[in-house]
């Protein structure tokens, strides 16, 4: 088992608006180990990006609070450390790609100096060796001709090419761990394979442990070893990309992947989950999913399922599973 | 080595293209030439003015426009035309002198404000709000009497009263532009606050302080010289455009190329600067640039 470089315990994080409190994510659990892709699915608004800014704590302050809970990096609390620290680790050993290449590269710059900029500050080399590795970067995500794009500005590139450019921007840095929020949604979609390659390649052999957010399932089923389903603000389900796909145990899981259109099956109408996803300033009772859920039963409406373990590797959060072994303690507890 | 060069010999080509998008633009060249013409007459007073602009001559007193006196002479006899010049040199000086402190001043507590926001932003933008609420001339004249009569004393009086009208736009920007992506990205990789207020924040306000410091340059122009007809500005005999103007006044009537010189070159001058920032503008932003 590789050692757990992520560990994100418990976490909640709370919007603080005029219309109410939106609990936009509660109690949830994840772990990126060592070297892997961790693909985190979800529909729109179900956290991902909340999640994905909270580890490197970019929540805007006020409305978002991070309310409870710890993340752990290499056993490091990032919510409780100096933000000198946490200013070190930004960059150094923790990198974001953002999910809008037309906005992620400063307008006014060149990508050359933007670049070169991060480079000198992390690795602390001067002007001509930053340069070199930019153009060595560059080259690596397979941009053709670096010279002469790092003198461009961001806006005299593709969409794919900033994202490339972004994506050899954050691994300049040698990162541990690197954050892709959707970073292909905006991309169509031969240009989005040609970039999840390139991040793919790259981050397996320089053993980047990636966080991978997406809602394309197809996508998260091509790249990424373990994938953890989110909804409503939840985790739902974590398991390794083939037990997740052949076996799904969440019913919202299920509705998920039964959701994508085959080309090998003759269907008229695209199956769907019935009903929206809950609004998260009054979220449901119990499970939040309950309401849209086939399999809804007794405790479903008021307590409130927790992650176990159903087989090695293998959580779900639903009260159709109990973790071998142990009782299920939900009329207990309530 | 070869990278310094090929960088040097870049930026020689890139400085080449800004004068040609800058020819191609009419109102840049106007705007070019009307500047250029000024900065020269205020360069080239002492060696190109007729006159010593300070030399009395009571003899020729209030002589209205001739070949001898082009622009005619003042009620002390002085040649307006050299006065004129002279004013140019004290006219620019002071108006880019005020526009270089305020804007720099006012562009950082702007961003600062404006990036930080919360507490920060709430005090540093009260604090603006009481120097707006004075009458900008009001303001300079209590602070100039205060800080003692002269000319360094009025820049630094009309530059106070600038800084929060740079303070409130670049804030007006940076709250903007702190929500752009690369703000989080860059806070991502690792940047500290102070960092991308100068790296990302200011850089990215830049042409609308360009354009308000050539707007501003004309108030600032206006205020210096009210202050220097109220005695606290240049001081007599020093030829200052304003101080021209303000004792021209009331020659108006009978006299009217007294004040109406002056006020022509400040005319022009105000003009000048205004076009060349917008034109300047258009040039240098990397979105239209290419």
């Amino acid at each position: 088992m590789p050692e757990t470089l992520l560990h994100i315990k418990d976490l909640s994080v709370r919007f603080f608006t005029y219309q109410g409190v939106v609990r936009a994510l509660e109690e949830v659990n994840l772990a990126v180990l060592k070297g892997e892709i961790l693909g985190l699915v979800g529909e729109t608004g179900c956290g991902k990006s909340v999640l994905a800014r909270s580890v490197l704590r970019l929540i805007a302050d006020p409305p978002g609070k991070i309310w409870r809970g710890e993340i752990f990096f290499k056993g490091e609390n990032l919510l409780k450390m100096s933000s000198r620290r946490l200013r070190h680790i930004r960059g150094n050993e923790i990198s974001m790609i953002f999910q809008e290449p037309m906005s992620s590269l400063n307008p006014v710059f060149r990508v050359g100096n933007q670049m070169q900029e991060v480079v000198m500050l992390h690795r602390r080399v001067g002007s001509a060796a930053a340069r070199e590795i930019c153009i060595d970067m560059l080259r690596q995500v397979k941009m053709p001709d670096p010279d002469a794009v790092l003198s461009k500005y961001p806006h005299e590139l593709s969409g794919g090419m900033r994202q490339r450019a972004m994506i050899a921007m954050e691994l300049s840095c040698r990162p541990e761990l690197l954050i892709a929020d959707e970073p292909t949604t905006a991309l169509d979609v031969t240009v989005q394979a040609q970039v999840l390659s390139i991040l793919e390649e790259l981050t397996r052999k320089k053993d980047v442990s990636v966080l991978f957010i997406s809602h394309d399932l197809g996508v998260i089923a091509q790249l990424c070893d373990r994938v953890a389903v989110m909804y409503a603000g939840r985790t739902v389900e974590v398991a390794s990309v083939w037990d997740l796909f052949s076996e799904p145990r969440h019913p919202y899981t299920r509705g998920l992947i039964r959701a994508i259109p085959r080309v090998d099956e003759e269907r008229e109408i695209l199956a769907v989950i019935p009903g929206v996803v809950p609004g998260l300033i009054r979220p449901p009772k119990g499970c939040r999913f309950h309401p849209r859920c086939e399999a809804v039963m007794h405790p479903c409406d008021r307590v409130t399922p927790r992650l176990v373990e159903v087989a090695p590797g293998h959580q779900v959060a639903c009260h159709l599973y109990k973790e071998s072994g142990e009782e299920h303690d939900a009329d207990t507890r309530h | 080595m070869k990278r310094i060069r090929k960088e040097r010999e870049w930026q020689i080509r890139e400085l080449m293209f800004t004068i040609k998008l800058l020819s191609k633009n009419p109102s840049a060249v106007a705007g070019f030439v009307i500047i250029a013409t000024m900065v020269f007459i205020a360069v080239g007073a002492p060696y190109i003015a007729p006159y010593d602009p300070i030399k009395i001559s009571l003899r020729e007193r209030l002589s209205p426009p001739s070949p001898v006196h082009i622009f005619g002479t003042d009620e002390m006899g002085r040649d307006i035309l050299s006065r004129v010049m002279h004013g140019a040199r004290i006219s620019l000086r002071i108006g880019v002198l005020v526009i270089a402190i305020a804007g720099s001043l006012g562009a950082a507590i702007g961003a600062v404000a404006g990036y930080l926001g919360k507490q920060a932003d709430n005090i540093i933008m009260r604090i603006m709000d009481v120097i707006l609420s004075f009458p900008p001339l009001v303001l300079a004249m209590a602070l100039a009497a205060a800080l003692g009569p002269n000319l360094n004393n009025a820049i630094l009086a009309v530059a106070f009263v600038m800084i929060p009208k740079f303070a409130r736009m670049v804030r007006g920007e940076a709250l903007a532009v702190k929500e752009k992506q690369f703000i989080a990205a860059a806070r991502a990789s690792g940047a500290g606050s102070l960092w991308i207020i100068f790296h990302h924040i200011i850089p990215n306000c830049f042409s609308s302080v360009i354009i308000l410091a050539t707007l501003l340059l004309g108030e600032t122009i206006l205020i210096a010289a009210s202050l220097s007809f109220i005695g606290l500005g240049a001081q007599p005999p020093t030829p200052e455009w304003g101080a021209m103007i303000s004792v021209g006044r009331k020659f108006l009537m009978d006299q009217w190329w007294y004040p109406t010189f002056p006020g022509l070159f400040i005319l022009m001058t105000v003009i000048g600067f205004n076009i060349l920032g917008d034109a300047l503008r258009d040039i240098f932003d990397p979105r239209i640039r290419r």
